[in-house]
């Protein structure tokens, strides 16, 4: 029997996928564990890894293409294997299969089934792939005329939505469950109207990716419902970098880890953290939620966008597992490889515009976290010594965001105190 | 404990009330009188009214209806009784050539100010010409009012409203409820003294958020049936509209609800072509179109004749499973 291979779950809250781009052709042969195809979640692109060993007979889904959790997506034939003639009908067997059953009860009003859209994946560099929606503006879309009032109203492009009417008719629930922009799932964004731009033939018009979906629905929802105060300190960082330059020369003859600035500035934070808990907190609504645990997310610039994977219970590792760890989780963004678990679990963000010769900066806050930590590189700049000459010293700026509604300034301001201390004494993060 | 009364005794009390209020109400038509009317709606009026405000005739609709219609152009207020509505056929040039079209045929100085009653549809197996459902022919002439409620409450207070209104008033009853009971308060519980229900009110029967079942007369016990199944069993929350009266209508009632659920299904016992709910239909996509997620769907009898054969009578007719089906495929 041939192998059926189906959309996988991975993300623990996907109910689809798309099918970014297959790295097998038909007739590869495959082994188990070979990645085959990069798979677009809800939360990022991943690697798909084939369950079975064989042949590729046959690539069902055209890559862009978005289709429900477990639905057929490959056919694989084991050795020796004559492809079936019946293959047609085994497809479609496995497609019902796999269907949901019909609910028997209707979600309560106005929770209308959440419908996502078919978002094409990344463009590959060879031919555009074709995608199953018609560029818009001139496909007919069937939509009832409130969904079509309501999708007006906040800007979201029916064409990127699937109806869950009688017939694939867009509905108002459809329109509503939308994100302005038209993403899938997530929270609601405020109806405003949105401002959409003009442009012409000679413009490009690229459809968004999953991840650049969230990343806008979540820092809309960020920079729009959370009362953002920033705060902003220049810090002494010449100690720091000869401390730096010590450590590494040692280990360059040891063969040990090479630190970055950054692995230090984490492990303040992390310290400082600890020594201001309030700020390891989330609104919740009616409640502060103070974690236990620092979940330190560290924000990694991608080809396409951003990532915020987490170092978990950061408090209890060394300056150089936290080294390892960032090195890891940066390694896991740039090859797609990240999980959703690598997601979760984060308490407060740090943000290093550093390497980008960025002085200063005020970070948008990572929902649901209630501050965010901005680092800007390492200049040397005039400073006034304690003998009150102007003479030449190393200096960085350090930004917080903080939630208000958490946070208060005096707060915030301890924090980053306790952070000035620790990199202007930076020995004080090893004991 | 509240007043129950039937259906049958809300008619017969407001008939006995304006027949006290007014000396010129007098009601004719077939055994009204002394027989106690062939549905028992008249039972002891003419033993309380006598002779001459209770009239007898003879079995000639073209012939009674006439004369009442004569006799309202004169000042009299009749209130006529059709054995079985369906004999309007009989009477139709009397009621569009001369009742409806007299104040227009004078210059406005001819009122008629008549009332037309009787036992309308089908539902108790009397077969095609004795189950008429007529109010979509009768809403369909200038000139005339069309009511048709749904229970006692309404019948009684909308009866009591026609029989003073100076229009010629085609006032349809449902045979089929004439023996169920509702709460109706005595006059004395009431603030004013009286139920007295204005033409061309709609009424909420049901508050509800995602469809709005929209119907008149025995229908709207159809929709409310439908709208308990709906909640039940399928969790979705259907308002009942109750049209009342269908000339003058209350627009403005249907599509506030519309508006407000987005969804609308018309239900009647009346045949489906040219019914009351193709109107009413088209009033809601014309005017509130973008309120629409869905379209807008009917529920009719079976678009044939009335069938002799109660079972099969019975689904000729609409039943709440079919309005529960028909809302089940645009919800």
């Amino acid at each position: 029997m041939p192998k059926i291979i189906e959309m996988p779950k991975l993300s623990d809250t996907m109910t689809e996928g798309t099918l970014a781009k297959w790295t097998v052709k038909e007739g590869d042969k495959v082994t188990t564990g070979q990645t085959i195809a990069d798979v677009e979640t809800d939360k990022a692109t991943m690697e798909y890894a084939s369950p079975f060993e064989g042949t590729v007979l046959k690539l069902i889904i055209e890559p862009g293409l978005k289709v429900p959790l477990n639905s057929p997506i490959a056919v694989i034939l084991e050795e020796d294997e004559e492809a079936p003639a019946n293959l047609d009908e085994l497809i479609a067997k496995a497609k019902a299969a796999s269907a949901p059953a019909p609910k028997p009860e209707k979600p309560a009003a106005g929770s209308g089934a959440k419908k996502a859209v078919s978002a094409p994946g990344p463009r590959l560099p060879s031919a555009p792939q074709p995608t199953r929606r018609a560029a818009a503006g001139n496909a007919r879309v069937k939509a009832s005329p409130l969904a079509k009032k309501i999708a007006d109203e906040r800007g979201v492009d029916l064409t990127t939505l699937d109806g869950s009417g009688p017939g694939g008719r867009i509905v108002r629930a459809d329109v509503e469950n939308a994100p302005v922009g038209g993403a899938s799932g997530g929270s609601r964004v405020a109806a405003t109207p949105a401002i959409r731009p003009t442009y012409g033939p000679e413009d490009e018009r690229v459809a968004t990716s999953s991840m650049r979906n969230i990343i806008a629905e979540r820092l809309l929802a960020s920079k729009t419902q959370i009362p953002h105060f920033y705060l902003q300190m220049e810090v002494d960082a010449g100690p720091l970098m000869e401390f730096r330059a010590h450590l590494n020369a040692s280990n360059e003859k040891s063969g040990g880890n090479k630190y970055t600035v950054n692995d230090f500035i984490l492990k303040a934070v992390i310290r400082a953290a600890q020594a201001q808990p309030a700020i390891n907190a989330a609104w919740d609504g009616d409640a502060i939620v103070k974690f236990k645990s620092v979940g330190l997310s560290v924000a990694i610039a991608i080809d396409d966008g951003l990532v915020t994977p987490v170092i978990k219970q950061a408090e209890k590792k060394t300056l150089l597992e936290i080294s390892q760890s960032v090195k890891d989780l940066a390694g896991k963004a740039k090859n797609k490889k990240l999980s959703p678990d690598d997601f979760a679990g984060g308490t407060i963000t740090v943000s290093n515009l550093g390497a980008f010769g960025i002085d200063q900066f005020a970070a948008i806050i990572n929902p649901p976290q209630a501050a965010i930590v901005a680092i800007g590189s390492i200049r040397n700049a005039p400073v006034v010594n304690d003998k009150g000459q102007i003479v030449v010293g190393q200096r960085m700026w350090v930004g917080l965001s903080g939630d208000h509604r958490v946070v208060d300034g005096a707060v915030a301001a301890t924090f980053l105190a306790e952070m000035r201390k620790l990199i202007e004494s930076p020995a004080l993060m090893l004991v | 404990m509240p007043r129950k009364i039937t259906y049958r005794d809300a008619i017969r009390e407001a008939l006995d009330e304006e027949i006290a209020r007014d000396p010129m109400v007098v009601v004719m038509g077939e055994e009204v009188a002394q027989y106690n009317g062939a549905y028992k709606v008249t039972q002891g009026l003419w033993d309380k009214w006598g002779d001459k405000r209770l009239v007898d005739t003879p079995i000639s609709e073209a012939g009674f209806i006439g004369m009442g219609v004569g006799a309202s152009m004169l000042g009299v207020r009749p209130v006529m009784e059709l054995m079985f509505w369906s004999f309007y056929t009989v009477a139709w040039d009397q009621i569009v050539n001369n009742a409806a079209m007299v104040r227009y045929m004078s210059g406005g100085k001819i009122n008629c100010p008549i009332v037309i009653r009787g036992p309308a549809n089908g539902g108790t197996s009397v077969g095609a010409t004795h189950s008429h459902t007529p109010e979509n022919i009768m809403a369909s002439v200038p000139g005339m009012k069309c009511v048709v409620p749904s229970n006692a409450y309404d019948a009684k207070g909308l009866m009591k409203a026609a029989i003073r209104d100076n229009d010629p008033v085609m006032f349809m009853e449902s045979t089929v409820l004439y023996g169920e009971s509702w709460e109706v308060p005595s006059n004395d519980e009431l603030p004013n003294g009286e139920l007295f229900i204005p033409l061309g009110l709609a009424d909420i029967k049901r508050e509800g958020t995602d469809i709005s079942l929209i119907a008149h007369g025995r229908a709207v016990i159809t929709c409310l049936e439908a709208a308990r199944i709906l909640e039940e069993e399928h969790g979705i929350s259907a308002e009942v509209v109750d049209v009342r009266s269908i000339r003058p209508l209350d627009e403005e009632t249907i599509l506030n609800s519309v508006a407000k659920t987005h969804r609308a299904i018309y239900v009647e016992e009346g045949k489906p072509f040219c019914g009351v709910g193709a109107q009413i239909a088209y009033s809601i996509q014309a005017q509130i179109f973008d309120e629409l997620d869905a379209p807008v769907l009917r529920v009719n009898s079976l678009d044939a004749p009335a069938i002799y054969s109660p079972p099969l009578e019975a689904i000729q007719l609409p039943t709440a499973d079919v309005v529960v089906a028909k809302a089940l495929s645009i919800c």
